[in-house]
């Protein structure tokens, strides 16, 4: 679940209340508030638009936790699913270092079942 | 919301819905000539089951001995009920789509023998470039729009009414035709990107008396870490298992069928990555998923060397095929002017009973989506008159606030837990059997009252009361499906009928939402394979 709008960070673009599927954000005059946490559907994507590295999206799905954000900070996590996936200046792209490709070749046997399951390269995918 | 609207728009086509099929929807109508509107729930980018995490495609080369292999496991897998010049169609319009994603921008990366590999695409970098080919061919995006209901006149549907999440306000399209692309039904179940995919297009579709198809195709669970959202189940392939106590269930490679339904069933299951036994194994899996690893990598767990608990949440028809019935080639429904496509719609055509996840669906988004397009341009430029000039009412009959049949509001929370709570038990529906699924689908009937009640003025107050109705419709339509199909096919099963029954090599179609009717339709045999769709335009974006 979003836990952390970094006032500190926040440059107050409002991206975040834009992109987020679930509309967890709200508006303010200064950084955006999280006024619906419950529905956050913890999927990461706010935090991979937000150009200021200020949110955090913690781990768990169902429980709120506490956070400290200079922890965070220092341990290098806020702003990092955004740098995984190479947005921001001067990275390179996700899909350009996709290593799908390769994933059969070191998948444990896998038999095709009679149902099916497998169609044309089941292994990689899902 | 009967009253005018503070945001109007007209145009010649609106798409409901900013996912993939959306998306290729909105682009392949104006690219036709139709002005175009999308409105989405979320935003185009982000929203929907392939924005956040990314899908693998069903993408085969234009080989005749390759796509006659594919036509012929899926015939098979899918439980006779797709059709093979349909899949013929899906595979050479997704793989001619996939060449323009390529010349738009999108960098595949290079397999072992330095050729492009295109059967996969990062989900947040797909969707993203989606939203600037979307706008590049002039469609006017609404983003945090959630469609509430349909306006329909004596000609067909007309347009639709919903809330800006942003301003609270009411918002209107007029239109000559409605592509509905607003995926499947996952009830809130965390998936990875299934929150915003409540049923409410197949609500919406339903009002105006269109039928579901496949409902019963919805038996459908992914398995991850037992905090974590991410889904993508291909990671679990290089794990082993244990049970609570620490002994080893499984040691990694082929699985049992109904392994992990079967061993949760029964207790706590915990998985670790033994499989990933080398550096070299390791970067390459956490590279081609990387979403995946963030919980672990947040949580400070290390999946390779340290057990974790897992568990399977609900996909409903978003991996499975079951949805709005598709009565033409380029996916109309039964009602004049308006279309469907992605997981709104039944995915039978293709996929048939089996999962559409793993290849199919991803593929059938981008297909469905160029086709639904063009047939709803087509259908509005033929039209003598602007939607505006039309005398269209709403639509809506559930989970409104003009519908309500009470004073009572919606009790919403409880409803969707209520509804949860009869979707989700592995025990009701991955274990179907007769009067377990009876006993589930009377109390579901309940609900229904329930959410006939007065709603709240508040944007989210609006949109959730009627996401519950949809739940509540789409639940139903699910469990009344699956008791009338008394055999198992594909991902259905029935524990008194454990057998595919040939008499049954038939579609079951429903209608109606208070009371559910029911019809089989035999599966369309030969025909010819309708030829791709190809747009001209400008390649780069
Ligand atoms: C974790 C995961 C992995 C998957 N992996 C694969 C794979 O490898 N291969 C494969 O083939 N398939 C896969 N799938 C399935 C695939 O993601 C879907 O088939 C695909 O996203 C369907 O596209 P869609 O546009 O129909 O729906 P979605 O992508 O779900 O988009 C639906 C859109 O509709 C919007 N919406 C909903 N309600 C409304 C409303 N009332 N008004 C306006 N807008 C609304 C939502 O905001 C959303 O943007 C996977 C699914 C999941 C969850
Ligand atoms: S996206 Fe980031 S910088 Fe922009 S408003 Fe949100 S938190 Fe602030
Ligand atoms: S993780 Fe997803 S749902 Fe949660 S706040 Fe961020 S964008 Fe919204």
């Amino acid at each position: 679940m979003i836990e952390l709008v970094s006032a500190e960070r926040c440059i107050g673009c409002n991206l975040c209340v834009k992109v987020c599927p679930t509309n967890v954000f709200d508006k303010t005059e200064h950084e955006p508030v999280i006024a619906r946490q419950s529905d956050c559907q913890t999927c990461f994507i706010c935090e991979a638009y937000c150009p200021a590295d200020a949110l955090y999206v913690s781990p768990y799905a169902d429980e709120q936790i506490a956070v400290d954000e200079a922890e965070l900070a220092g341990n290098g996590v806020l702003g990092s699913w955004r740098a995984t996936i190479g947005w921001g200046p001067g990275r390179t792209k996700l899909a350009a270092l996709d290593k799908t490709p390769f994933i059969d070749r070191i998948l444990p046997a896998r038999t095709i079942r009679a149902a099916g399951v497998s169609d044309v390269r089941t292994p990689t995918t899902g | 919301m009967t009253g005018p609207a503070e945001e109007r728009l007209t145009a010649d086509v609106l798409v409901i819905g900013g996912g993939p099929a959306g998306a290729w929807a909105a682009w392949s109508a104006a690219s036709h000539g139709a002005r175009t509107v999308l409105a989405d729930k979320g935003y185009l980018g982000t929203s929907g089951a392939t924005a956040p995490g990314g899908t693998g495609f069903l993408y085969v080369e234009p080989d005749r001995e390759k796509r006659e292999k594919a036509v012929a496991e899926r015939l098979k897998s899918g439980g006779f009920l797709s059709e093979s010049p349909w899949i013929y169609r899906l595979m050479e319009q997704a793989y001619l789509n996939i060449q323009l994603v390529e010349k738009w921008g999108y960098r595949f990366p290079l397999d072992e023998n330095g050729n492009l590999y295109k059967s996969h695409m990062q989900g947040p970098e797909y969707m993203e470039l989606m939203r600037r080919v979307v706008r590049k061919a002039g469609v006017t995006i609404l983003d945090q729009h959630p469609a509430l209901e349909l306006l329909v006149d004596e000609h067909g549907v007309g347009g639709a009414r919903g809330v800006n999440r942003l301003t609270g306000g009411s918002w209107e399209v007029r239109a000559n035709a409605v592509v509905i692309a607003t995926g499947g039904c996952a009830f809130l179940s965390k998936g990875l990107g299934c929150n915003v995919q409540t049923g409410d297009g197949q609500l919406m579709a339903s009002e105006l008396g269109v039928e579901m198809s496949g409902m019963e195709f919805s038996r459908q669970y992914a398995t991850t870490a037992a905090f974590s959202t991410i889904t993508r189940n291909r990671v679990l392939g290089f794990a082993s298992f244990y049970d609570g106590e620490g002994n080893l269930i499984h040691e990694g490679g082929p699985r049992e069928d109904h392994f992990f339904a079967k061993h949760l069933a029964q207790g706590p299951v915990y998985a670790k990555l033994t499989h990933g036994n080398t550096p070299e194994k390791q970067a390459i899996i956490r590279a081609s998923t990387p979403l995946w690893f963030v919980p672990f990598d947040r949580a400070g767990i290390d999946p390779f060397t340290q057990s974790f608990p897992i568990q399977m949440r609900y996909e409903g028809t978003i991996r499975g095929t079951g949805g709005i019935r598709l009565t033409g080639d380029y996916c109309q429904t039964s009602v004049q002017g308006l279309f469907a496509a992605g997981d709104a719609a039944s995915r039978e055509k293709t996929a048939g009973a089996k999962s559409g996840g793993g290849a199919y669906n991803a593929s059938w988004a981008i297909a469905s989506g160029t086709w639904s397009g063009k047939g709803a341009a087509e259908h509005a430029l033929a039209q003598g008159k602007d939607a505006s000039h039309r005398n269209v009412k709403p639509a809506g009959r559930h989970g409104l606030a003009h519908t309500a049949d009470s004073t009572a509001p919606i009790p919403v929370r409880e409803v969707v837990k209520a509804v949860q709570d009869e979707m989700f038990p592995l025990r009701i529906n991955y274990f179907r059997s007769e009067p377990v699924l009876a006993g589930a689908l009377e109390r579901l009937d309940r609900q229904w009252p329930l959410v006939q009640g007065a709603v709240g003025p508040s944007a989210t107050g609006r949109v959730q009361a009627r996401e519950a109705a949809a739940m509540v419709a789409n639940a139903r339509w699910m469990y009344t499906a699956a008791l009338i199909r008394k055999e198992t096919r594909g991902m259905h099963t029935m524990a008194e009928y454990p057998e595919l029954d040939d008499s049954m090599n038939r579609r079951l179609l429903l209608s109606g939402i208070e009371r559910i009717a029911h019809r089989w339709e035999s599966v369309p045999s030969g025909g010819q394979t309708v030829p791709p769709v190809t747009v001209k335009e400008g390649l780069t974006v």
